[in-house]
């Protein structure tokens, strides 16, 4: 990790409206767009006594996540390959690994700025209570930031060009929202099919995050799914990932 | 003292085509040397492998008797490079690269006379996206600058310059050799070869043709003078090629263009006054590096 690498990359992600809208803000948005809805604040028997909104704010917290790593890093890191950035910074005496990594805690970090203000938001606009197991959800959403950045760094080493990563991107983020219960939340969806979602990186980090907000350590298999994907994600990315 | 880069016998193929077959050279402490050639040949591909770049398939590199893939770090530190393609951040400042690049290195040099020198001063604030071919041109070449190197390794140095900026670029060069920096200048501009370079490797098809400097190049190609003249009365064609040392004959309009040898001008004047024609508007000239560069790359007949 270089300091004067990653102030200039959180100084490039500044510049970009796009990604600062789609990550930081749109999923807050969409919060407040579904907390508006009257129906959506009154208690739902078929969430188990909770509101839409209450079972949206995780699935807010993770949308942040999966537009940055799945969509944003990828196209940035792969564009810097094909320009021939990480090439030119070769030869220097800092190594290329320095513009990955810096990109991993800037998209990381927008990720994590982006669930911290749906939480907020939440809490203070729509009385959702926060996470009853504090530790437990920080686990969980730690986990979960790093498997969309392996997937990114996987969708990355994959494309040979920005258009291609783009095209993948797509293809791997609406599976990743259906996963997360952007459509249908977790708690919602007939029990084969949350089991099913629940083995796919987003489901399993869906339903570690609603057992914390609730109250609940999170369970060790959701853990462990999430664990084992990421160390998938992350080998298969240092295995395929080229620097030109 | 020990040559500051050596490349010894390097081979590098690409899926089965040798791009780089047997080249060797050593470049002494602060000259400027030149690696010349066609397109394809091997130019780039060669220096790629003296800068860490690219792994060589065999032999031996050394920059400042260092190993540019295992101690690429150390390398880095003491060559400075400017590749033939590369872009930055298209959102990135010109400012902001000069600083983000001098945070590399111990030691950088000051960016603020080297922008200057180069002409980026106005430009400080633009991003690279908005700049001019030239003014990114101009940019790598600070960059290349500024960690106060030992080395720089220059891959077409000039290409996309006007010409005044590209002459402003040679003297910069000259500057920075006389401040005892080794160059190593990558181009296809002959020009540039001849004005910059205390000796040339001229590489073709992935092996060095010749190791010169640039008149010891000239003065070893066949056609080393070249000599033009209208005679007032015809010659006969045997007595033309009869001459020593000729290496060509062109006939156009009534002129004649002889290249050979100094031999081969001495007796052109003899012939002419045996017969006593006239040569009208005489010309004695030395080729240019271009006509030896031709001379050496030219395909072989088949």
């Amino acid at each position: 990790m270089n300091t004067a690498v990653l102030r200039t990359e959180i100084r490039l992600f500044r510049r970009e409206p796009g990604g600062i809208f789609w990550i930081l803000l749109f999923p807050t948005l969409l919060l407040v767009i579904l907390g508006s809805i009257p129906s959506f604040r009154r208690p739902d028997d078929s969430l188990g006594g909770l509101r839409t909104i209450d079972v949206y704010v995780p699935v807010a917290v993770l949308l942040g996540l999966i537009v940055g790593g799945l969509q944003s890093m990828p196209q940035t890191l792969t564009g810097y390959r094909e320009r021939g950035i990480l090439r030119r910074m070769a030869t220097t005496p800092v190594r290329p690994a320095a513009l990955l990594s810096a990109q991993m805690v800037v998209y990381g970090g927008a990720a994590l700025g982006s669930a911290l203000l749906s939480l907020a938001v939440g809490r203070l606009g729509f009385d959702v209570r926060l996470p009853e197991q504090p530790f437990g959800y920080a686990l969980a959403l730690v986990l979960a930031v790093l498997v969309a950045l392996a997937l990114g760094a996987v969708i990355s080493a994959l494309s040979r060009t920005t258009k291609i990563a783009g095209a993948i991107g797509s293809a791997v983020f609406f599976p990743a929202m259906f996963c997360a219960g952007v459509w249908l939340p977790v708690q919602a969806m007939p029990d084969v099919l949350a089991r099913i979602v629940g083995c796919t990186p987003f489901g399993a980090a869906a339903q570690a995050l609603n057992q914390a907000a609730a109250g609940h350590w999170p369970g060790w298999t959701h853990l462990g799914v999430l664990s084992v994907w990421i160390l998938l994600l992350t080998g298969a990315a240092g295995r395929w990932f080229r620097w030109e | 003292m020990a040559p500051v880069i050596e490349v010894t016998d390097l081979r590098k193929s690409y899926g089965g085509r040798a791009a780089v077959d047997g080249v060797s050279f050593a470049v002494e402490e602060g000259e400027i040397f030149g690696i010349l050639g066609p397109n394809g040949a091997g130019k780039t591909t060669t220096v790629e492998c003296v800068e860490g770049l690219r792994v060589p398939d065999a032999g031996r590199v050394r920059v400042a008797g260092l190993d540019p893939v295992a101690d690429q770090e150390q390398v880095a530190r003491v060559l400075g490079a400017q590749l033939q393609q590369s872009e930055l951040q298209p959102k990135l400042t010109v400012r902001e690269a000069l600083e983000l690049y001098a945070a590399f290195y111990p030691r950088p040099a000051d960016w603020r006379p080297l922008a200057e020198r180069l002409g980026l001063t106005p430009k400080l604030d633009s991003r690279f996206a908005r700049l001019s071919g030239g003014q990114q041109q101009r940019l790598f070449i600070a960059l290349a600058l500024i960690g106060d190197p030992r080395i720089v390794v220059l891959d077409e140095l000039t290409t996309g310059l006007d010409p005044r900026a590209r002459r402003d670029t040679w003297h910069l060069i000259e500057d920075v050799r006389t401040s005892g920096v080794t160059v190593l200048l990558v181009t296809h501009f002959m020009e540039e070869a001849q004005r910059l370079c205390d000796r040339i490797a001229v590489i073709d098809k992935g092996q060095v043709a010749a190791l010169d400097t640039p008149t010891g190049l000239i003065r070893r190609s066949a056609g080393a003078t070249v000599v033009s003249f209208t005679p007032s009365a015809p010659l006969a064609e045997p007595d033309l090629y009869a001459l020593p040392a000729l290496a060509s004959v062109e006939h156009r309009d009534g002129r004649i263009t002889l290249t050979g040898t100094d031999e081969t001008v001495n007796a052109v004047i003899s012939l002419l006054a045996r017969h006593h024609v006239t040569a009208h508007q005489l010309r004695v000239t030395d080729a240019t590096l271009d006509d030896a560069f031709l001379d050496l790359t030219k395909e072989e007949a088949v």
